[in-house]
C-alpha cells in the first residue's frame, strides 16, 4: 500500500519533472482548451492529496484495517440468502466505505479548508471557469476512489481469497465511479452547510459512520430488522454497496450492474447538485459572518 | 479604473457611500484608510467577488460584475486573507496557476521578482509570513496582469518583511504596473503611492499626492523652543505672541509663513543677546494629517 503511494508519488514527481517551464503561449493548459485545463487541475489537486498525511490515513490506511479487522472478525461465518463466505461479503462493503473516503469524507475536509482560508477565492480571481475546478477536483476523488477500490479487491483476493469474476468487472467499475461522483457532488453540497474546516471531519462521520452500520457495510445488512433496511434504502450509501456486492454475489449472470442502484445514486446525484448551485460558495463563510 | 457614486449597502449599514475614483495606468494608487472604513468592500466590488448598491463602475473598461476569462486574464490580485496552496511547493503553485491564463510570466522569473528562488521546493504552508505574502503576488502576477490590487499587503509583518514586500511593490512599478494598494498604514501610502486617497466612514475625505494630501503642503508649520531661564515668555514681541498655540515649558507657535515667523525670533533673539539651541521647525507629518482627516468620520 505505502509502496504503492510511492510509486505514485514518484511517478508523478518524474513527470512534473519532465515539463519545468510549460509557460510559453501554446502550451498551457488554458490554451490547451477546458478538458487540459481539468486534468490539469486534477493533477496538482491529487499531488497535494497525496502529500496530506490526514487524507492518506482515512482514504487509504483505514479503510483496509477495517477490511482487516471485519474479515478477520467475522470472516469464516456464512452470511444472506445465498450462503456466502462473510470476508466475500466484507470486500465490496468495505470497498463502498473507501469509496465514500475518497470522494465525500475527503472532499468535504479539503473544500471546506480551502474555501474558508480564501484558496478557493484566490483562484476563482483568475481567468480559470468555476466548473473547471469543481470537475478537476472531482476526477481526482474518482481516480483516488477506483485506486482504493482496486487496492481493497486485491488485498481482498489475494489475503483471503475472495475473487471478483471478471465478467462483472464493467458493473463494479460504473457503480464505483458513478458513486463517487454522486458522493462527490454530495460533499459540495454538505460543504455548504459546514462553517469551518475544524467541524467538517466530525460532521461527516456524524453522516456517514450510522449509514455504514445500516447499509451494508459493517454489519450484514440482512440481519437488520425490516423497517431499518426500508430506512437505508432511501440513502445513498446503501446502493452504493449493494451495487458492489452484487458483482461478488455467486448468482449474479452478465456485467453485474444493478439499474435501481444506479438510479437511486443518480437522484442523489441531482439533489446533491440542486444544492450545490443553489448555495455554493467560493468566498470564506466566516467572512460574511 | 475609473469608479463614480458608488456604494454598498448592507441592510441599514452603509459600508461605502458614495465614492468616485479615477486611477491612470501605470499608477500606483493607495487607498488608504481605517480598519471597517470600507476598503475591502470597495476592493471586493472592483475586483469582481460583491455585488454594489448602486453606482458605476469600470475596471480595464469592463464592469467587474461582468467580468468574464478575458478580462481575469488581464488582473491579478492579492487577497487580504489567503493561505498557501495546501500540499504544493512555492514553483508547484506557480505551475498550477500560470496553467489558468493563455500567456502567462516565466515561473523562475516570477519566483526570482519576488526574492523566493531560495524557496522555490519549499512547501508554501511553511514558508514565514512575509514569505508567504511575496509568493500571493507571484501567484497574483503570474498571468502578466496590467492592473493588481494588493489588499492590505503587509499587515502583520515585522518591519524587515515590510521592508522586502515594499521593494516586491516597487518592483511593480518599473514592469509598467498599474497597482490598487489598500493600506492602513500611512507610512506605506507615502512610500509606495503615486497618489493616495483616503476613506473614512465609507467617503472619500481627503485624495492627493503624499506632499499635497490633506492640504499638507500648505499647512501650518509648528515651531517650538525654549527661553533661557530668567526670560519670561511676554517679552516675545506682540506679533510673536499673536502666533502663540499654548506654553509647556517651552514656546510653541503655528506659523502660515515659517521663514518669516522664524526670521522674526532670531532678530528678537540676537536684540537680547541670547540662542535658543533646541530651535525646531516642523511640518505635520502624513501621519497627522491623516488622524486629523478620518479623526471625524464615524
Amino acid at each position: 500500500m505505502i509502496l504503492l503511494i510511492r510509486w505514485l508519488r514518484r511517478r508523478r514527481r518524474a513527470r512534473l519533472g519532465e515539463s519545468p517551464t510549460t509557460t510559453t503561449a501554446q502550451t498551457t493548459a488554458a490554451a490547451r482548451g477546458p478538458l487540459m485545463l481539468t486534468l490539469h487541475q486534477a493533477r496538482y489537486d491529487l499531488l497535494a492529496i497525496l502529500r496530506n498525511r490526514q487524507a492518506r490515513f482515512f482514504t487509504l490506511i483505514l479503510p483496509l484495517l477495517f477490511l482487516i479487522i471485519f474479515v478477520g472478525v467475522f470472516g469464516n461465518h456464512v452470511v444472506g440468502p445465498g450462503s456466502m463466505k462473510a470476508s466475500a461479503y466484507y470486500v465490496p462493503g468495505i470497498a463502498a466505505l473507501g469509496v465514500i473516503a475518497a470522494s465525500f469524507v475527503n472532499l468535504v475536509i479539503s473544500i471546506t479548508a480551502q474555501r474558508e482560508s480564501g484558496v478557493l477565492k484566490r483562484r476563482r480571481a483568475t481567468p480559470v471557469p468555476a466548473w473547471v475546478l469543481i470537475a478537476g477536483r472531482t476526477l481526482t476523488a474518482v481516480t483516488i476512489s477506483l485506486v482504493v477500490l482496486a487496492v481493497l479487491l486485491a488485498v481482498g483476493r489475494a489475503a483471503y481469497g475472495v475473487s471478483l469474476p471478471t465478467s462483472t468487472l464493467p458493473g463494479i467499475a460504473l457503480t464505483a465511479v458513478v458513486g463517487s461522483i454522486t458522493f462527490c457532488v454530495l460533499g459540495y453540497a454538505l460543504s455548504t452547510a459546514i462553517k469551518n474546516e475544524d467541524a467538517a471531519q466530525p460532521m461527516t462521520q456524524a453522516i456517514m459512520l450510522p449509514l455504514y452500520f445500516i447499509s451494508g457495510v459493517f454489519i450484514v445488512n440482512t440481519n437488520l430488522p425490516s423497517w431499518l433496511r426500508h430506512v437505508a434504502s432511501v440513502f445513498p450509501v446503501e446502493h452504493l454497496s449493494d451495487g458492489l456486492h452484487n458483482a461478488y454475489r455467486p448468482a449474479v449472470k452478465g456485467v453485474g450492474i444493478v439499474w435501481t442502484d444506479i438510479g437511486v445514486l443518480a437522484i442523489w446525484f441531482a439533489i446533491g447538485l440542486a444544492v450545490a448551485l443553489f448555495r455554493f460558495t467560493w468566498l470564506p463563510k466566516a467572512a460574511d459572518a | 479604473m475609473s469608479v463614480r457614486g458608488l456604494r454598498k449597502r448592507y441592510g441599514q449599514f452603509e459600508a461605502v457611500a458614495g465614492i468616485d475614483l479615477e486611477v491612470g495606468r501605470g499608477e500606483i494608487f493607495a487607498f488608504l484608510g481605517p480598519n471597517g472604513a470600507g476598503k475591502t468592500t470597495t476592493v471586493e466590488i472592483l475586483e469582481g467577488f460583491r455585488t454594489r448598491t448602486s453606482g458605476e463602475v469600470s475596471v480595464l473598461g469592463i464592469d467587474p460584475g461582468h467580468g468574464d476569462a478575458a478580462w481575469r486574464n488581464r488582473v491579478g490580485a492579492v487577497l487580504q486573507e489567503s493561505n498557501a496552496e495546501p500540499g504544493l511547493t512555492v514553483r508547484e503553485s506557480l505551475q498550477l496557476y500560470s496553467g489558468y491564463y493563455r500567456q502567462p510570466r516565466d515561473i523562475d522569473e516570477t519566483i526570482a521578482l519576488v526574492g523566493l528562488e531560495e524557496k522555490a521546493e519549499t512547501l508554501g504552508q511553511q514558508l514565514s509570513g512575509g514569505q508567504r505574502r511575496r509568493l500571493d503576488v507571484a501567484l497574483a502576477l503570474i498571468g502578466d496582469p496590467e492592473l493588481i490590487f494588493l489588499d492590505e499587503p503587509t499587515t502583520g509583518f515585522d518591519p524587515s518583511a515590510r521592508r522586502t514586500a515594499w521593494q516586491v511593490i516597487d518592483g511593480l512599478r518599473e514592469l509598467g504596473k498599474t497597482v490598487f494598494l489598500t493600506t492602513h498604514y500611512m507610512d506605506e501610502a507615502e512610500q509606495l503611492a503615486d497618489r493616495i486617497a483616503v476613506i473614512a466612514g465609507g467617503r472619500i475625505v481627503a485624495e492627493g499626492t503624499p506632499t499635497t494630501l490633506g492640504g499638507r503642503h500648505s499647512m501650518a508649520a509648528t515651531i517650538r523652543f525654549t527661553l533661557p531661564a530668567g526670560i519670561p515668555s511676554d517679552e516675545l514681541p506682540p506679533e510673536l505672541q499673536a502666533l502663540r498655540a499654548g506654553e509647556d515649558g517651552h514656546v510653541t507657535l503655528t506659523s502660515d509663513m515659517p521663514l518669516a515667523t522664524v526670521g522674526a525670533i532670531a532678530n528678537w533673539a540676537s536684540g537680547r543677546g541670547i540662542d535658543l539651541p533646541d530651535l525646531d521647525v516642523r511640518r505635520p507629518t502624513l501621519e497627522e494629517v491623516y488622524l486629523e482627516l478620518t479623526r471625524s468620520a464615524p
